[in-house]
């Protein structure tokens, strides 16, 4: 198995351990965000704050090497002009989101609890990414 | 423990596990981009991807014995649930970033792109949580 293997398996052991101690894996955690006309929760807030946080750190910490520990060069994206795509699709995101109380993450996390609701969410999620494939005919990303 | 505390420490931990995966792979944490990847057939980048997938997963696996109350399922029905999951499956790809991808990673970098994003998403998010109170079925 190749390393870059493990280290993303790590990443994504850390990131579920953090979703699932916020409590972010919650539905009705993140609907509560988001329901600023009701009952406000906002500890998807904390949630950001910490997150935004350490990341800003670390990623300029991280920024200052030549290359990553385990490949010869960083990826990252390049693009900076905003344009409808990202407004549209984050419209997008924003209705799904704002309905199920999933995003990608905390859906697939959850999956570990075996209920029917979150199965069916994380398939229509793929579905949705698969679709979007299809309609654009991505040029091969590097 | 309050709910700042819990909710910035998890968050941290979200942090630490996204900048460990720049620090290794040189990529940033974005679970929509990667996700959105497997179905990419780029030479090289497939087995990384599942496995950080594979992570998030069996991370799940073994923390719902510990924290039974994070796992609740979601108040909305199946049908609707379908249609949330394709918007946020789609809606991630088009928009170029969930909120991990425009939320953390890319706020943290102070994107321009990501933090318009991060902004719609939430301000889409409220209105939709609003319509929903207002329209019956409130959560």
């Amino acid at each position: 198995m190749k390393r870059q293997s493990v280290g993303a398996f790590a990443s994504g052991l850390l990131i579920s351990a953090g979703l699932c101690l916020s409590g972010m894996t919650n539905p009705n955690k993140v609907i509560g965000f988001l329901d600023f006309f009701g009952r406000w929760d906002p500890t998807l807030l904390f949630v950001m704050m910490g997150a935004v946080g350490s990341h800003a750190i670390l990623y300029r910490l991280i920024a200052r090497r030549s290359a990553p520990v385990l490949v010869p060069t960083f990826s990252l994206p390049t693009k900076r002009n905003l344009d409808w795509p990202l407004v549209l699709g984050s419209v997008l995101f924003g209705v799904g989101w704002g309905l199920s109380g999933y995003c990608p993450g905390p859906a697939l996390v959850s999956l570990g609890s075996g209920s029917g609701s979150v199965f069916i969410f994380v398939v229509a999620m793929l579905g949705g990414m698969a679709g979007y494939g299809l309609a654009y005919r991505e040029p091969r990303r590097t | 423990m309050g709910t700042a505390t819990v909710g910035l420490a998890g968050g941290a931990l979200i942090g630490v596990g996204a900048a460990l995966l720049l620090l290794l792979n040189g990529r940033l944490g974005a679970i929509g981009g990667i996700v959105a990847g497997l179905f990419q057939r780029s030479s090289g980048e497939w087995a990384w991807r599942a496995m950080f997938v594979l992570g998030l997963v069996f991370g799940g696996l073994l923390l719902v014995p510990f924290a039974p109350s994070s796992f609740v399922p979601s108040p909305t029905s199946g049908p609707v649930l379908f249609l949330a999951g394709v918007a946020v499956g789609f809606g991630a790809r088009l928009g170029g970033g969930c909120t991990s991808g425009h939320g953390v990673c890319g706020v943290s970098r102070f994107s321009k792109r990501s933090i318009v994003a991060t902004i719609t998403f939430i301000v889409t998010g409220a209105v939709v949580v609003a319509l929903v109170r207002i329209f019956g079925g409130a959560p």
